[in-house]
């Protein structure tokens, strides 16, 4: 059983859902004119909750280094899922053939050895920082995308339209005094199979009776989605840690910001990628979640139809993980990782690093990816030239402080 | 935050004894009752009318059931035109989309209008300010279902604002024990809440006797178990309508609301308790025999004669014939144990010690069925504060529990009517005159889990993400949080994801 109204996206239905305190409503919104042959710009930010391990994602495999250091999950251009190479350095994990693709074409960017100002490696704070804006930890009244549509001009398209937050609750990235529409693919979404395990196992420790109920009750859901069942007993699993619920989430923001009277700038939030155990590397759970990516991706190049020119995607974490493979053949919180910025508005084909290396003493704090480039210079410069934003502006009021840190330009074609 | 003298009683006494600390603006339960856990809960049974519920706006059942009443003769009025416009113009028949989904006759198991799983849990998952507004305007509901949603609303909004919670658990106890279901139909639906308003509220903390008489006269107890129905064969209205008993009420009365199912009654004091409460029932639309929708004793339809029950001749006579029996279950040793037994189960474990019982039942016993004197007998069983704490709390609890430690007060009823729909337990609705199970094995079933799961998550998604899960696991568990919950929260990836792991955690699933 479905619980929401509002499973297939649609603007007639007034599905607006006012995230910042203000309601927003289509019907009052004044109709822009298309300049001819002007510019609508899109943006799209894809958060990847949990921490995504960019040395898996995105392998140096020219760093000596690297294969001992990554043990059995790095990336490799031999063998049976040989990684997808990206230039004569960097190899792109093989889950993600639409990026590569996109690569390719010069519609897809790497920034290696990057990271937020947060330096401590706590999920919460290193997201708060990653979606506030801000230096360090502590703001958590409005994100720094929310903020960069209250910057632009009154009355510009882009600011009228307001922002769009996709999934069940408004990420702090886009909360604030903007005004933001909602759309999330279930009211009532299926819990993501990674808590799941996360319940079973504190079940494990502490309930027997619980575990066993909880156990069965999924393994039954399982057997019944296999089979084909329908109805309530089959409601698929696919939260935001499924390919399937990546690319939904996906194709509910392409409907709504392609539509001519729609948002132009979305967030997006995709969870799972906190992989302390059995990460995998060219296949496994790490690579399912890059395919899902890689799915929405594709979803977005397809859906946004003559809007992809114009249409700009960043995909962030919140930290990296530890360049070397921990005990239970997976990865603890780090610092430096990757950035993947992709779209028709993206000046792409390249890696763009200033690569650390990853002996010992290049490591960050001896044990993490250092981060050699400010992530924020790279949302300044995405913000600065598809949107227009001031550097002045994005220093004080979108990046607050973050004047040391300049916009990197060039990432816009 | 800080640690009183006895932060883990503190934690029973709202796990235990209520729906769970609150949270957020409210942070801070724990350490108001961490000095004197048991004077906190006995506070609360002393403040006067603690357990009425007199929210604005709210009509007595006479007033709602007038609105049913204008509702069903309305709809009579429109079907009979439809038949009418059929017959004599020749129209085509009436689509059958065009009638309205929802028959008052019809018991309703509930459709998406009736208990709404399909519009308001949407609100779960989207935004807080969004909800009204977000949503396409729902079409007009039916006044009884607007009666029951604002009904519903109080009472989520009672408990999950109560700063304390013993005298709101204790309401939805007797609430359950004299359960009422609302899938009879609208008439129950109508006066679910008013029902548990004027018959169950009002003697929570007085006397059983009370509540018995208040409960059995009740019209949403007449008409759910059938004894509006019920003529005396021997009586004037049963002579002229051939019509006779229905024992379903006495039945009841006897094993449910009184002595339990062993506790020494026969068929023939069923059907002689049956006898007895015939001409208990109501006044409908037309006020034939009183104000419409109020209790009336209806003297046509009394079955003449002395009767006997459990041994015990009651003389020919109307109405005080019935309260006379009434008055003596209540104060029969059975009934005692039967209460004592249901309330200790109901607050300490499915298999409930025989020391708490037998105490229970001994305070019943002295004090005539003083509720309050057995509330407080409750509190001062010792093991009450030692036992673990292993009952599983109900999906309503559950739900409730997680609206306070968020801090969310619920604007309307659609976000805790849907999952509760959604998980089996929807309000006012027990499967049978039973009411809803008490224990572990119901609760924690395997698609009961795996629902609660999805729920958990649900209500992570859509809380503020300024919760700190860590933080929140001190406000409503403090030191009675075990090292392995604290942990899983504190690598969760995300503070939804925290957030739904303290929810789904043991310190929050059992009470």
């Amino acid at each position: 059983m479905s619980l929401i109204c509002c499973e297939a996206p649609s603007l007639s239905r007034r599905q607006l859902l006012a995230a910042g305190g203000t309601l927003f409503g289509w019907a009052f919104l004044p109709r822009f004119a298309q300049a001819a042959g002007g510019r609508d710009p899109r943006v799209v930010v894809i958060i990847l909750r949990g921490a995504l391990d960019g040395l898996s994602a995105v392998g140096p495999v020219g760093d000596p280094t690297y294969a001992a250091l990554h043990g059995k999950i790095a990336l490799s251009l031999s063998g049976e899922h040989p990684a997808l190479p990206l230039d004569s350095f960097f190899a792109l994990n093989p889950a993600m053939p639409v990026f590569a693709r996109l690569y390719r074409e010069g519609r897809a960017a790497v920034v290696h050895a990057t990271a937020t100002s947060y330096r401590e490696r706590s999920h919460f704070d290193g997201q708060d920082v990653l979606e506030s804006g801000h230096a360090g930890p502590g703001f958590v009244q409005s994100g720094w995308l929310n903020r960069a549509i209250e910057a632009l001009p009154r009355g510009e398209r882009i600011a009228a339209k307001g922002g769009l937050a996709v999934g069940a609750s408004t990420p702090l990235i886009i909360r604030g005094p903007a005004p933001v529409l909602g759309w999330a693919p279930h009211a009532l979404p299926t819990a993501t199979d990674d808590l799941a395990a996360r319940v079973l196992d504190l079940y494990a420790h502490r309930d027997p009776v619980l575990q066993a109920a909880l156990g069965k009750g999924l393994e039954t859901e399982k057997i019944a989605t296999r089979e084909g069942m329908s109805g309530e007993m089959a409601r698929p699993r696919g939260g935001m840690d499924s390919a399937a619920g990546m690319r939904r989430a996906a194709e509910g923001a392409v409907k709504l910001i392609a539509a001519d009277e729609g948002p132009r700038v979305a967030a997006l939030a995709f969870d799972g990628w906190d992989t302390h155990a059995n990460e995998g590397g060219a296949t496994g759970r790490l690579a399912q979640l890059l395919g899902g990516l890689d799915g929405a991706f594709e979803t977005f190049e397809t859906g946004m139809g003559p809007h992809w020119k114009d249409t700009a995607i960043v995909a962030i974490t919140e930290f990296g993980r530890t360049a070397r493979v921990n005990g239970t053949t997976g990865t603890d919180h780090g610092t430096g990782t990757v950035a993947f910025l992709a779209g028709g508005a993206i000046k792409g084909g390249r890696v763009i690093a200033d690569w650390p290396g990853l002996k010992d003493e290049q490591l960050h704090e001896r044990r993490d990816l250092k981060p050699t480039t400010d992530l924020r210079a790279v949302l300044k410069g995405i913000l600065n030239e598809q949107l227009g934003l001031s550097v002045a502006t994005l220093a004080d009021k979108v990046f607050p402080g973050s004047g040391g840190v300049k916009p990197l330009l060039g990432l816009i074609a | 935050m800080a640690i009183g003298p006895d932060q883990k009683a503190a934690f029973i006494a709202f796990n235990r004894f209520s729906f769970g600390a609150r949270g957020g603006a409210y942070a801070g339960d724990l350490a108001r009752a961490a000095s004197d856990p048991r004077g906190f809960l006995k506070a609360e049974l002393m403040q006067p009318a603690i357990a009425h519920l007199d929210t604005p706006g709210l009509p007595q059942t006479k007033t709602a059931l007038a609105t049913l009443f204008a509702f069903q003769e309305q709809r009579r009025r429109e079907r009979e035109a439809m038949a009418d416009a059929k017959t004599s113009a020749n129209a085509p028949p009436a689509a059958p989309s065009q009638r309205p989904s929802m028959s008052e006759a019809q018991p309703s198991p509930p459709s998406p209008s009736a208990s709404s799983p399909a519009s308001p849990p949407a609100t779960l998952a989207t935004p807080p300010a969004a909800t009204a507004e977000a949503q396409p305007k729902p079409p007009e509901q039916p006044p009884p279902q607007k009666l029951f949603r604002a009904e519903a609303m109080a009472r989520f909004q009672r408990a999950v604002q109560a700063p304390v919670g013993f005298v709101e658990r204790l309401v939805h106890f007797w609430s359950n024990h004299f359960c009422i279901s609302a899938a009879k139909g609208g008439f129950v639906r109508a006066c679910a809440g008013s029902f548990e308003r004027e018959a169950i509220r009002p003697h929570v903390l007085g006397r059983f006797a009370d509540m018995l008489k208040a409960v059995e006269s009740h019209p949403a107890m007449l008409f759910y178990l059938d004894n509006a129905q019920s003529f005396g064969p021997h009586s004037p209205a049963g002579q002229r309508r051939q019509r006779g008993l229905n024992e379903n009420l006495a039945r009841e009365i006897l094993e449910l609301h009184t002595l339990g199912v062993n506790g020494g009654y026969t068929q023939a004091d069923v059907t002689a308790l049956a006898r007895i409460i015939t001409g208990w029932t109501f006044a409908g639309r037309e006020g034939r025999i009183g104000e419409p929708g109020t209790f009336v004793f209806f003297p046509l339809a009394h079955e003449p004669g002395d009767h006997t029950v459990l041994g015990k001749t009651y003389r020919d006579g109307g109405m005080e014939q019935g309260q006379a029996v009434l008055a003596d279950l209540a104060r029969h040793p059975a009934t005692a144990q039967h209460i004592a037994t249901k309330l200790a189960r109901h607050f300490v474990a499915d298999v409930p010690p025989n020391g708490l019982i037998d105490r229970l039942a001994t305070v019943f016993r002295d004090t005539d069925g003083d509720l309050k004197a057995l509330a407080v007998a409750l509190i001062d069983w010792d093991d009450a504060w030692s036992a673990p704490l292993a009952k599983m709390r109900t999906p309503e609890e559950f739900l409730l529990a997680s609206m306070r430690a968020v801090d969310r007060v619920p604007e309307e009823p659609g976000p805790i009517l849907g999952p509760l729909y959604t998980m089996g337990m929807p309000l006012w609705q027990p499967p049978g005159p039973n009411g809803w199970p008490d224990t572990e094995a119901v609760w924690a079933s395997p698609e009961g889990m795996k629902l609660r799961l999805d729920v958990a998550a649900a209500i992570a998604g859509r809380a503020k993400d300024l919760i700190n899960p860590s933080e929140l696991l001190d406000t409503v568990a403090g030191e009675a949080a075990s090292a392995e919950t604290r942990q899983a929260i504190a690598r969760a990836e995300s503070r939804q994801q925290g957030l739904a792991l303290l929810l789904m955690s043991p310190e929050f699933q059992r009470r």
